[in-house]
């Protein structure tokens, strides 16, 4: 999901870099206020040890293999804040080592994956976590949010693409979507396999020293949130309203050739997400998201069984 | 320990490496942002760009062979995205222009991080009112990136002496346990270096 430099224009690359400063600023003042100095290299050394677990792979079906991605991870282990300062840092390494992201698409690269990440990670896991009570709701609720965000990252990804009028947003967000709904799976039970056995062997990291929470007046709530809100309104809403009109047109065409054919190439290795009868890509993927989501939501209540079993008697709440 | 294979060749001494680190940055940042903003007729200033980048890559003495290995390791994410403006209408175009932009700045990066120390861009960020706390964590997260790279290495290299089994579930199980303990160890080291800073004078 790096971005490399040369697909976003100069209005993209702008307003996400300024978001993304706003919502860093945010997390590293957060963290400034309740961190104390003996975490400060636990910052440091968890931007590590993500850059580190990212290079271990995980075989996936067909020689192909994945990799976690660990916003999630972070911040059900430190705290939304501290995820979003870790992942920041974790892509700035990436871009200047290793050339993993372009310099000035850092902005957007940031704004997706480290504060959107993050920030509907973590409140999509505090509220699953609330709905379902116990251990194994806490489970679900991690499985899920990690799918959630790695699945919404890659639609912000999509939609500042398209905003920048290299790729069409028929194109890029039908592929961006499907391929990541794949992902996530992969990344939501890698986050929770792992969360699992960090209880196992050190409980005591998961219920002291946290980091923890959106503070008592809600400020970061408000700030990441706003940000998203705009994010969304600016990348994603514009190409939504169009898809009724989209589906209108191609009714009015009797059939989807005339713009369905030019995709069916792109989407094809994950045909069978796509609802048949259903005329624009972008709608049907977002249908088959949707019910996409209430499986993945199903799978995790289900696996979350099994984890708890082997996890950990104590639950940090 | 097999430390420095990420930048092995900052450190290396060439006319290029010399270069005081801001005068490179801002180059390098001026390029990348000509690259994106011009238009593809401006085609003498990608010619330049990518005559700069060549010359520059030779005067370096970093081995041709290891820069284009990174070029190529980099380059499918330029490509995976680059597909999805092949397939619509007047795409082709479209294609070649964004392929070119992408390369020349994927290039002028590659070149940057391999001819410029880590700590002396993180100096470099100082100046520029980086917040410290930034900085910090950035020069902790690049100084222990080697340790639990060897560490994990160490863990992955214990478990595969004792296991023989090769099927993807355990697989996945057994290196979940891994990066939960790296996470332990490295909470742990966190709690010995924060010991260790102290006791040299760190505040």
């Amino acid at each position: 999901m790096h971005i490399p430099d040369g697909f976003l224009d100069a209005k993209t690359i702008i307003s996400t870099t300024v978001f993304s400063a706003v919502g860093f600023g945010t997390a590293l003042h957060r963290l400034k206020n309740t961190i104390l100095p003996r975490q400060i290299p636990l910052i440091g050394l968890t931007a590590a040890f993500i850059f580190v677990a990212q290079m271990l792979n995980f075989p996936v079906v067909a020689g192909t293999s994945g990799h976690l991605i660990g916003s999630v991870l972070i911040a059900v282990l430190l705290g939304p804040s501290a995820a979003v300062v870790v992942m920041t840092s974790v892509l700035i390494v990436q871009c200047f080592l290793f050339a993993d992201g372009g310099v000035l698409a850092l902005g957007a690269n940031i704004f997706n994956m480290a504060i959107i990440g993050s920030f509907i990670g973590y409140s999509i896991f505090r509220i699953v976590s609330k709905i379902i009570p116990g251990r194994r709701g806490w489970f679900t609720a991690i499985i899920f949010a990690a799918w959630c965000s790695t699945v919404i990252a890659s639609i912000f990804c999509a939609g500042e693409l398209a905003w920048s009028g290299i790729v069409r947003w028929n194109a890029a967000f039908p592929v961006m979507a499907n391929v990541h709904m794949l992902i996530g799976i992969g990344e939501g039970l890698i986050t929770a396999l792992v969360i699992a056995a960090v209880l196992k062997t050190r409980a005591d990291l998961l219920d002291t020293d946290k980091l923890n929470g959106f503070n008592s007046r809600h400020r970061e709530l408000i700030i990441y949130g706003a940000i998203t809100a705009i994010g969304l309104l600016l990348f994603v809403s514009p190409f939504v309203s169009q898809w009724p009109d989209g589906l209108e047109k191609t009714a009015a065409l009797l059939g989807f050739e005339s713009k369905t054919l030019d995709y069916s190439l792109v989407s094809s290795p994950i045909f069978d997400y796509k609802l048949p009868g259903i005329g624009s890509p972008a709608l049907a993927t977002s249908l088959a998201g949707l019910i996409g989501a209430v499986i993945v939501f199903i799978l995790a209540y289900m696996i979350s069984k099994i984890l708890v079993s082997k996890s950990d008697e104590r639950i940090p709440t | 320990m097999r430390h420095d294979f990420i930048d092995r060749f900052s450190r290396i001494d060439s006319p290029i490496h010399r270069i005081a680190t801001s005068v490179k940055v801002l180059a390098a940042f001026i390029a990348v942002i000509g690259a994106i903003i011009l238009p593809i007729s401006f085609l003498w200033y990608f010619l330049f760009h990518g005559f700069i980048l060549i010359v520059a890559a030779f005067v370096s003495r970093i081995p041709k062979l290891f820069l284009v290995k990174r070029l190529l390791l980099m380059e499918p994410f330029v490509l995976g995205i680059s597909v999805l403006v092949l397939f619509q209408p007047g795409g082709i175009g479209t294609f070649i222009n964004v392929v070119i932009k992408s390369t020349l700045c994927l290039s002028t990066m590659l070149l940057l991080s391999n001819t410029t120390p880590f700590s002396e861009l993180l100096s470099f960020l100082k100046k520029l009112y980086i917040p410290g706390l930034l900085v910090t964590i950035l020069a902790l997260m690049y100084r222990y990136l080697f340790v639990l790279i060897d560490e994990a290495e160490k863990m992955q290299r214990a478990r595969e002496s004792r296991t023989f089994t090769r099927n993807n579930s355990q697989i996945w199980k057994t290196r979940a346990i891994l990066i939960a303990q790296l996470f332990v160890r490295s909470t742990e080291r966190a709690e010995r270096i924060y010991l260790a800073m102290l006791a040299r004078g760190w505040k």
